[in-house]
């Protein structure tokens, strides 16, 4: 002991700091609903050991996991299960993608192409010989319905409508839309262009924007992911050098750069990191220092029911979203309790999820519909698909309602 | 699990090492009418207690050449009838800045005269093989080292030995050497469990019961020098390296590191113990110390990884001189003939040697005990594969099999088949870290001489992964429980296991190592209130 050679010896693999307690697995959507998944604890650090020794210990099983991290918020050790589970068939898995798989991971290529001619395939996409077809030969369930693609990108009505004005402003932020903003719901960009505008700050878009690639990790395009993940922190640092924090509306998008970059795509981003943010964090961080201050329409009549998304969760940052809603005077707030909504990006797309997608979410669509609320609000766009399919009620994202409820001329008098 | 009621033997065999197992095995199979007794379990001593280390020779090629030609034969026997229980993983001699490169040139070729292919490659190739390796290393070279399981490799010894007639009686232990007119014709058992004494009658009496066949030989009024030479050694919690790694120098202490299915060993220290310890051995601080230091440099990363457990083991050789490390001490096979060497018929025993030339030892004390007893059968434990090792794989490669199942198949080989994954309660799983399902204890229970969970650990791998029994000792007492065992003796018995995995942890109790212990703690005396 004189030299302490027992006092260094503290692990620094993260899968030895597993006491098997299995809180994990209490906490495991999936293994709620379903006995064949071996569930995170025994996935993750458990058959890590083996997959160490002999990688046909690999178990095909582990695509039934959803990469919520619920199992890492609940971990008392700090084990990094989920990360453990993904890399392990980032490293292992044999199964090459199908092509429902590579379609439905390529938002950017896929969100391109069905922009040029949204009105026919958003017709196309809801007729049912169509989701047959779908269903039959591509395992896209029948049931799902697609988001619709808009007939005009985000970043189109920006260039023509808003990109000239920004530079007029004192103050500057960057923005990352995503594509879900970009291909099917512009409205929200538009929402957050015409709040940060009112409190003073242009907008801009990065130099270049790809998809996060949070649904190609997930269909097991690794390499394609690191690429643009990479196109993504070259851009996020430009901005950052012109004194830019980038702001997101999506809790996925966020999480990705800001976590699954690093862990499990390699990529350097401890330099930018703290660059990326939602939107209602730094706009709540601002109105708790005082450097703005926000104003509401007084017509404004809204009971809205928060639902925590898994990556908002695994953020820590719930409080940002729910905090700024609950500034609004006219605004009832109802917490959903905190559980999986069972989409998981493309995972309850695909036919073999389907069931399991819907069962993980029953009892949140039960406290939905038992509490009757206006609408649901979230920050992530692919729990709104989910809610919306399965509840039939409205889901919007905070900056939505905020954009709703702001009184733009009173907010611009307040911030000049 | 004796149906014979026979106390008439040609040969009884002393101890369930892998020794007494491989000479009941090479018995039987030349037609002998064999006991093996053994006090407690199989492997409860220095069989059980090693690297798990299928040793190429390489080790002793320049300072014990006759150790190191016997390692490589019977290294290439083993892997040919013990496939199941290997993992071909080849070893690596390096060389580091304070060793002497030169030692490189002497080593090799002394391994080429043993018959030991031995590799020269450049570091970088070493890095590529193994990243784990110590990156300053100045040179490798690549030998046929392997990783073995010592404890499934008595068991199929066991085995085969049944399956040729053996008669095999565990916690029974020699309490007297029958003697008449100068020579051996039985011994008397105590039952360990139920303290009942017996005797049994053989022509022969062979004692291979490693250190502890110093106490044998005192019974017969027969004096064999031991040299209880204690080795520690040091689990981490998984797979550091995917090669043997070893020192390319003259050996030292914890100059090997192991991967032993999903953990990887080092060790071992070397002391010279009195012989009133062996059944209790302590192990300390500092040579806890040594073995992280030296591991550390094998493999820079050991330093933070987490260490599971400590075990010791004590060396069964046969004193020659006073030399204070035991390490120039050959490992050589003794074998001897106590008729011409005090006088004593009826009585051999085989020591020495080493857990990987436990075949040759076998094959020499049988070919004696033949001898004696004038048959003319030759050896077929070269040749015959082992159970589990034997017959086809039971395996349809086109089929999608359960972790567990792969994980019993490194275990029981072929006889991963015997094992029901019929029902869901038998493809359950007992212990999580090292997929053991309730079909392979069962199998366990059923087949390999369990009678209780420090038995059935030995035969599967429950509680030897990450919890060290936390979450599985109570799962597989329940197993116990309906398979026949009376609960209040699996209470009992899940104590005692409890304890026994803690003892292991204790010297290496800081860490995640100290709070899994804790919590195990909290479960088992706070929430199951067992009195630990």
């Amino acid at each position: 002991m004189a030299e302490g050679i027992q006092l260094k010896n503290i692990s620094g693999n993260n899968l030895e700091q597993c006491l098997k307690c299995s809180i994990c697995t209490a906490y495991c959507p999936v293994s709620a609903v379903e006995p064949k998944y071996p569930g995170p604890k025994h996935s993750g650090p458990d058959q890590e050991r083996y997959r160490l020794k002999d990688s046909k210990f690999f178990d095909e099983a582990l695509k039934m996991c959803l990469n919520c991290k619920r199992c890492e918020v609940a971990c008392p050790s700090g084990v990094r299960i989920a990360d453990i589970i993904q890399a392990s068939r980032i490293t292992y898995s044999t199964h090459r993608p199908i092509p429902r798989d590579i379609m439905l991971a390529n938002t950017d290529f896929v969100g391109t192409m069905a922009n040029m001619v949204a009105p026919i395939v958003n017709a196309t996409l809801g007729l049912k010989p169509v989701k047959a077809v779908l269903h039959g030969v591509m395992g896209i369930d029948k049931h799902r319905t697609f988001p619709a693609y808009s007939s005009q990108k985000f970043e189109t009505w920006y260039k023509r409508m808003a990109a000239k004005k920004q530079d007029s402003y004192s103050k500057h932020v960057s923005y990352f839309h995503g594509c879900y903003v970009n291909y099917n719901f512009p409205q929200l960009g538009k929402d957050l262009v015409k709040i940060m505008n009112a409190v003073g700050y242009g907008v801009h878009l990065l130099e270049k924007e790809k998809c996060c690639g949070v649904a190609l990790i997930a269909n097991g395009l690794s390499g394609q992911a690191r690429r643009q993940g990479k196109v993504n922190i070259r851009s996020i640092r430009k901005a950052a050098e012109q004194n830019r924090i980038v702001l997101t509306t999506s809790s996925t998008c966020t999480f990705t750069m800001r976590d699954e970059y690093e862990h499990l795509l390699d990529i350097k981003t401890d330099d930018v990191r703290e660059n990326i943010t939602l939107a209602t964090r730094f706009l709540y961080r601002l109105i708790e220092k005082g450097d703005i201050k926000l104003a509401f329409r007084k017509d404004f009549k809204m009971r809205t029911a928060y639902h925590s998304a898994c990556h908002m969760e695994k953020m820590g940052w719930i409080i940002y979203s729910t905090e700024l809603l609950k500034m609004i005077p006219g605004l009832e707030l109802i917490m959903l309790d905190s559980q999986c909504c069972g989409i998981a990006g493309t995972y309850g797309f695909k036919k073999e999820n389907y069931q399991r997608s819907q069962e993980i979410g029953s009892r949140l669509f039960k406290q939905i519909k038992e509490l009757n609320p206006d609408c649901v609000s979230t920050d992530c766009e692919t729990c709104k698909w989910q809610i919306e399919m399965s509840t039939g009620y409205e889901v919007k994202n905070p900056i939505s309602i905020l954009a709703d409820a702001l009184d733009v001329e009173e907010t611009i008098k307040l911030n000049q | 699990m004796n149906s014979k009621q026979n106390d008439n033997y040609d040969v009884i065999i002393i101890g369930g090492g892998i020794t007494g197992a491989g000479t009941a095995r090479d018995c039987a199979l030349r037609g002998l009418k064999v006991l093996l007794v053994e006090k407690f379990d199989f492997t409860n001593g220095a069989t059980g207690r090693n690297h798990g280390l299928l040793h190429s020779g390489a080790r002793y090629a320049v300072t014990d050449p006759e150790s190191a030609t016997e390692c490589i034969k019977e290294n290439m026997v083993l892997r040919r009838i013990a496939k199941h229980c290997i993992e071909e993983t080849d070893g690596l001699f390096i060389t580091l800045p304070e060793d002497d490169i030169n030692y490189q040139k002497t080593f090799v070729e002394a391994c080429t005269r043993a018959g030991i292919s031995a590799n020269i490659i450049s570091p970088e190739e070493a890095l590529r093989l193994d990243p784990s390796v110590n990156p300053n290393l100045l040179g490798a070279v690549r030998v046929p080292d392997a990783s073995i399981d010592p404890f499934h490799l008595t068991t199929a010894n066991v085995l085969d030995a049944r399956q040729h007639g053996a008669d095999v009686l565990t916690y029974h232990e020699v309490v007297a050497i029958l003697t008449s007119n100068g020579r051996v014709e039985g011994v008397r058992l105590r039952n360990n469990h139920t303290g009942e004494e017996i005797e049994k009658h053989a022509a022969l009496v062979i004692n291979a019961a490693g250190i502890w066949g110093h106490d044998i030989a005192k019974m017969a009024d027969i004096k064999i020098n031991m040299f209880p030479a204690k080795g520690t050694l040091l689990v981490f919690g998984h797979r550091v390296n995917k090669m043997v790694i070893n020192r390319c120098r003259k050996p030292a202490n914890a100059d090997i590191l192991v991967p032993d299915d999903a953990v990887c060993v080092i060790g071992t220290t070397s002391d010279r113990v009195s012989y009133d310890t062996v059944d209790n051995l302590k192990i300390t601080s500092e040579e806890v110390d040594t073995l992280i230091r030296e591991g550390e440099k094998l493999a820079p990363s050991l330093a933070t990884t987490r260490i599971l457990r400590a075990y010791a083991g004590v060396r069964p050789l046969v004193a020659a001189d006073n030399d204070p490390t035991g390490r120039s001490i050959s490992r050589g096979i003794v074998c001897l003939d106590h008729e011409k060497r005090d006088g004593l018929a009826g009585m051999i025993t085989i020591t020495g040697g080493k857990m990987m030339t436990y075949r040759l030892m076998a094959e020499q004390a049988t070919d004696l005990a033949c001898k004696k007893l004038g048959i003319d059968k030759a050896c077929e434990t070269a040749t015959t594969p082992l159970p589990g090792t034997a017959g086809k794989d039971p395996d349809n490669p086109h089929h999608t099999y359960s972790t567990a199942h792969k994980a019993a198949k490194g275990r029981q080989g072929n006889r991963v088949k015997e094992i029901d994954e019929r029902t869901e309660d038998d493809r359950a799983l007992i212990c999580e870290c090292e997929e053991v399902s309730v079909g392979e204890a069962k199998y366990a229970i059923e087949e390999l001489h369990v009678h209780d969970l420090l038995n059935l650990r030995r035969r599967t791998r429950v509680g030897m992964g990450t919890c060290q029994g936390e979450l599985c000792a109570c799962r597989a007492a329940g197993v116990m429980c309906e398979n026949g065992v009376k609960v209040d003796k699996a209470m009992t018995d899940l104590t005692k296991f409890i304890n026994e995995r803690w003892k292991g942890m204790r010297p290496v109790a800081w860490g995640s190592t100290l709070d899994e212990a804790q919590l195990t703690t909290i479960i088992y005396q706070g929430l199951c209130g067992l009195g630990i």
